[in-house]
């Protein structure tokens, strides 16, 4: 561990490498945690499938991959098709737990989230996988620094989906529906908005979001039909941090989560990246513990 | 606490006494079934009576195995050797050895399990709702990962554990007698427990937790214990099943949350929560469907599982026993005022 820590104090461009890497994988949990954060906004239902829909959208830019399509072009068909699975999974069990308590939505997700990835399991198989995008890898820094030039495409992506799923909240009439909804779904009722429809859209794109970063994944980094869970987890965690309704505060805790995942990997070794992002979920849990605690204190 | 009711207890009873001598091909299986029972019985003291949802208890059972395994080899031989050849070194116990490492191993595991469970109450009991149920779900996700990467323990390769000294079958009707006892201890204590003013107690931070702390219940005392009682029992749990397996590793064996940490709720929420019979009734069915579709759906199991908790959930959230109560309240001694029922 020490001795890591020394590799980057000694040579500090390999602090660039971490960081852009970090950057890069960042910006699509930080995509996935948006995603969380509407539904739990909005429809307070805690989505425990997030992770899965991401798996899923990767799944099928991977696919299309295999078919000799572009994988790029998975983005908008992941979108696309994971827009039509999230509005039927709405209808046929979103709809049913939304008004029940809390632990109803997280369990029934975790069921979802279960199916999913054996589903998965059972059509594609166990291994680990990338969609070859064939674009170069470049190096920077006297070639100490290296990129996929995918990578950087995929930023890019990610930053452009951000900006219209933004512009789309703020402008379109679903857009101001679904705020509508979020501040006091009684009142947007008697205001005629039909609720039912905007959480089914507001579900549906949620499913949209995690599909499109899912395909960004599936070139990027890997795929796995049981990596779901560490996605859900990572959401979870973005999204406790910033808390919903917080968009920069989302973006800014994607990016670090994504920065610290690939810093704890290379500190402490590659086996202990997912148990960074477990610390991480029970850190800020902990630390959001000891904030409410001093607020009580204060009311007191 | 419930009095002895000859049709209710007798059948279980016999049941638990007879079959592994009436089937003797499915001891295992059976003594698997009353781990369940166990399971779903400790996650409803939680789940059930105090409402706080945990998908993370399945931590405890791992810490118990990993406890006992560490005491029972401990007794004879260095941990650190023993786990780095990797179960190259046979040591063959002897009686005496080993029954004296199992017994201090199975009180450590209890023991050691119910502190863990005090020390982790000061951090998770400020969580409420899904925060509570997802910071126990990371409890129990980290514990795997971490114990992955412990060497003295055995890390991701795990621990083979001591050999029993006496022949396949006796070691068969042994587990399978003490997870009975297990299984039928946890249901007496939860009878009595729920009998009692800690019962009240938790059943009203169920019902409304500031009112109860504003009434003068320790809240925050009470669920600690509660969580300690649950670990104590899947503490025994693990220790029994470590040994019936012989084999340990972290993320499958010990805390396997999305299999067995996920059973306990579904089971739970199948029979009815916060009921006493609804977890040994969901156990039961549980349990039969599942080696049912293990059976004849192989490979499609887990999504009929999944399937089975979302339409339990989504569909049948009252669980069986729910059901029989709001269908026959009389038979319950629930009384049901004319007047209430008819507006």
């Amino acid at each position: 561990m020490w001795d890591n820590i020394a590799i980057l104090t000694a040579a500090p461009v390999f602090n660039i490498q971490l960081l852009l890497d970090g950057l890069f994988i960042g910006a699509t949990f930080a995509l996935a945690a948006y995603g969380l954060a509407l539904v739990w906004g909005v429809m307070n239902v805690k989505n425990l499938a997030q992770g899965d829909f991401v798996m899923m959208g990767g799944y099928i830019a991977w696919w299309l991959g295999t078919q000799g399509i572009h994988p790029l072009w998975g983005l908008p068909a992941s979108i696309v098709i994971m827009f039509a699975f999230g509005w039927a999974v709405y209808v046929l069990m979103i709809r049913r737990v939304i008004d029940k308590d809390m632990f109803t939505s997280l369990l029934a997700t975790f069921g979802l989230a279960i199916v999913l990835a054996q589903a998965l399991n059972l059509m594609f198989g166990p291994e680990v996988q990338t969609a070859e995008s064939d674009f170069p890898i470049r190096s920077y820094f006297d070639n100490a620094v290296t990129i996929a030039d995918i990578k950087l495409v995929a930023f890019g992506l990610c930053g452009l989906l951000a900006l219209a799923v933004v512009l789309f909240m703020k402008n379109s009439r679903m857009g101001q529906a679904i705020r509508a909804t979020a501040q006091d779904a009684r009142a947007a009722r008697v205001m005629g908005i039909d609720t039912d429809r905007v959480y089914a859209f507001t579900y549906a794109l949620n499913a949209a979001i995690c599909g499109a970063a899912g395909a960004l994944i599936s070139m990027i980094w890997v795929i796995q039909p049981f990596y779901g869970i560490s996605h859900s987890i990572r959401s979870f965690v973005i999204v406790t941090a910033a808390g919903f309704g917080n968009l920069p505060g989302v973006i800014m805790a994607g990016l670090g989560l994504g920065v610290m995942e690939q810093y704890g990997g290379f500190v402490l070794g590659a086996e202990y990246q997912q148990a960074t992002v477990v610390a991480l979920l029970l850190g800020v849990l902990v630390w959001r513990q000891i904030e409410m605690r001093r607020h009580r204190q204060v009311v007191q | 606490m419930e009095k002895f009711n000859p049709k209710l207890h007798l059948p279980i009873l016999v049941f638990g006494l007879a079959a592994p001598f009436v089937v003797p091909g499915l001891t295992i299986q059976v003594a698997v079934l009353w781990v369940m029972v166990l399971f779903a019985l400790t996650w409803d003291v939680m789940g059930g009576q105090m409402g706080y949802n945990s998908l993370g208890n399945i931590f405890f059972f791992g810490a118990g195995m990993y406890i006992c395994a560490i005491v029972q080899i401990a007794f004879i031989t260095d941990v650190g050797a023993y786990t780095a050849s990797n179960g190259g070194v046979r040591i063959t116990f002897t009686h005496q050895e080993y029954f004296m490492g199992l017994i201090c191993g199975i009180i450590a595991a209890a023991i050691g399990s119910a502190l863990i469970a005090a020390a982790l109450g000061w951090t998770v009991f400020g969580l409420r709702g899904p925060y509570f149920a997802i910071g126990t779900l990371g409890i129990a996700l980290a514990a795997g990962e971490l114990m992955g990467t412990w060497e003295w323990v055995g890390g991701g390769g795990g621990i083979s554990m001591p050999v029993y000294p006496g022949s396949a079958d006796g070691k068969a009707y042994l587990f399978y007698f003490l997870c009975f006892a297990a299984a039928v201890g946890t249901y007496l204590f939860c009878s009595w427990l729920y009998s009692t003013r800690f019962g009240l107690a938790i059943n009203a931070i169920r019902d409304d937790e500031q009112k109860a702390e504003a009434m003068g219940v320790h809240t925050l005392r009470y669920k600690t214990i509660a969580w300690a009682v649950s670990a104590f029992f899947l503490g025994i749990s693990g220790a029994l099943f470590g040994n019936i397996t012989g084999f340990i590793e972290p993320l499958e064996v010990a805390f396997p949350t999305v299999t067995f940490g996920i059973f306990m709720v579904a089971m739970s929420l199948l029979g009815g929560k916060g009921t006493l019979w609804g977890p040994v009734l969901g156990a039961f069915l549980f349990h039969f469907l599942k080696e049912f579709t293990w059976t004849y759906f192989l490979g499609w199991q887990w999504v009929a599982l999944g399937v089975l908790i979302i339409v339990n959930v989504v569909f049948f959230q009252q669980g069986i026993m729910g059901w029989l109560m709001e269908k026959f309240p009389e038979k319950f001694g629930i009384v049901v005022e004319k007047k209430e029922a008819a507006e």
